[in-house]
């Protein structure tokens, strides 16, 4: 960063700060995602989705009485990183300072450790493994801070995820179909309400990122700076809640907190849609380390 | 839609007067169960250590800590059901569970077999564990804790819900009822959608 001396620190802050929002993530949810269900309680009307809402607000305040984790899946464990591009900052270094704090997070803590090899299912309960945690890597021009957005990804959600290679001729027509049916088999399955991420364009695998993107790192209520895309966002959101699935799947109003979409060009003979799900509890927590070593917490 | 307080052991009597939209509070224990130890007692075919005749069982496997040998809770949240289903049949028919508690719901095979033996599904609220561990008084017996943490746990619990019955005696399955009117709906949603 700007001098020496914070320069052969920064990787030590990066991995207590890396440790520290993992923790964060799983205690103390975003005030967005709490005031959505917050206003989810107070919209709905029936007996069951008030029941189900109420008891997800008191565990919100369990958690926060008590410091204790909001729900047992710790996840995969996801980093989101921005750097800017002013930083001298050697990568692989930083790559291994958060690997170093997610461990940390698991073992001090400890977590328990939901990570494991796919055909052994071997488990180092540390919450890592080969390419595990993700860590996504963004530059940021003509910025001197690096920002941290960590994101435990539950089970329950992440199975419920889905990719169709449509054709052109089917149009925004087969995107919004295709929506809304993996959003009702999905049905209770990822502990609804929950945030729906879409991804449209791209590649297989960019659509399926972007798609991760939208479920994962943008605040609920935000819209895309594209109107023609937050018009669909808008649509959609409206459509999804009129299937009725409901709290927990059990019927109601609010079957999403909010349907976020993100987009990237993609091939003309082309048109790739994925959905990503993520839960209730849309856990999330995010740092900023400024240019002298300062770490600032933050959702 | 009314709202019942059972204590365990459950009578069939208990269970087949639950409709699906009841609300429940249990108090006395519940057995915590998961993959492993039922994939021992029905695939392994080895017999649980404990009686669960009138039993329910939740879907957990939770974390804890070993204090004076025995265990502390630390966070017990309950995972989705349906990889589960097949153990039903067995749990209720053999074992004489009467209620099985998770998220998410079951299938057929656990339909069959709530409504021939008189059992229900009580749905809890996912990812919310800090609010279950809250309501669990405390841990009273492990067995096969060489499956840890998928042994099979005893905890006390108190005013243990809100618990949704979701899954009745007679075959009502509000998953399926609730997933039965979104199809109802989605020509609807289709046409305003303009697909």
């Amino acid at each position: 960063m700007t001098t020496a001396s914070v320069n052969g620190e920064l990787y030590s802050i990066v991995e207590d700060t890396a440790k520290s929002l993992y923790i964060k993530a799983l205690k103390d949810l975003p005030p967005d995602v709490r005031q959505a269900l917050q206003k989810a309680y107070e919209t709905e009307t029936e007996d069951t989705p008030k029941k189900v809402l109420s008891t997800m607000l008191e565990a919100i305040a369990i958690s926060d009485d008590k410091q204790r984790l909001l729900c047992q899946d710790t996840g995969i464990p996801l980093y989101f990183v921005k750097v800017g591009s002013r930083l001298n900052i050697d990568i692989p270094r930083l790559q291994e300072a958060i690997v170093r704090g997610t461990e940390r997070a698991t073992v001090e803590h400890p977590l328990r450790s939901s990570v494991c090899h796919p055909i052994k299912r071997t488990n180092h309960q540390t919450s890592t493994g080969y390419r595990i945690p993700l860590i996504n890597l963004d530059f940021v021009k003509d910025d001197d801070t690096l920002e941290i957005l960590m994101v435990p990804k539950g089970s329950g959600s992440e199975n419920m995820s889905f990719l169709k290679m449509l054709i052109p001729a089917e149009g925004i027509r087969g995107v919004k179909k295709f929506i809304i049916d993996s959003v009702l088999e999905a049905g209770a399955n990822p502990c609804p309400p929950f945030v729906i991420g879409v991804g449209l364009g791209g590649t297989a695998d960019l659509c399926v990122k972007l798609a991760k993107l939208a479920a994962v790192t943008r605040p609920l209520g935000s819209r895309n700076d594209d109107p023609d895309i937050a018009a669909l966002e808008e649509e959609l959101l409206e459509a999804v809640n009129q299937l009725g699935i409901g709290p927990m799947g059990l019927g109601g109003k609010t079957t999403a907190l909010a349907l976020n979409i993100e987009y990237a060009y993609t091939h003309i003979t082309q048109n790739p849609v994925a959905v990503n799900i993520q839960c209730w509890p849309a856990r999330r927590a995010r740092a900023k380390i400024d240019a002298y070593g300062r770490v600032e917490f933050g959702y | 839609m009314a709202e019942y307080r059972l204590t365990t052991p459950l009578s069939e009597e208990d269970v087949r007067k639950l409709k699906v939209g009841d609300t429940v509070f249990l108090e006395g224990t519940i057995f915590g169960i998961r993959d492993a130890n039922l994939i021992r007692m029905f695939e392994h075919n080895v017999p649980p250590p404990v009686d669960l005749t009138g039993a329910a069982c939740i879907h957990t496997a939770p974390n804890v800590r070993k204090v004076n040998g025995g265990y502390e809770k630390v966070c017990i949240g309950t995972t989705t059901s349906s990889r589960m289903d097949r153990f039903t049949p067995g749990l209720m028919g053999q074992y004489g569970v009467r209620a099985i508690i998770g998220k998410a719901g079951m299938m057929e095979a656990s339909m069959e077999a709530m409504k021939k033996y008189g059992g229900c599904y009580l749905a809890i609220v996912g990812g919310a564990a800090s609010w279950e561990t809250e309501k669990i008084q405390a841990i009273e017996g492990v067995w096969w804790e060489d499956l840890m943490p998928e042994a099979i746990w005893k905890f006390r619990v108190r005013d243990f819900g809100p618990l949704i019955v979701a899954m009745d005696s007679e075959g009502n399955n509000m998953y399926y009822q609730v997933k039965a009117r979104a199809r109802h709906k989605l020509a609807d949603i289709y046409k305003r959608l303009g697909v």
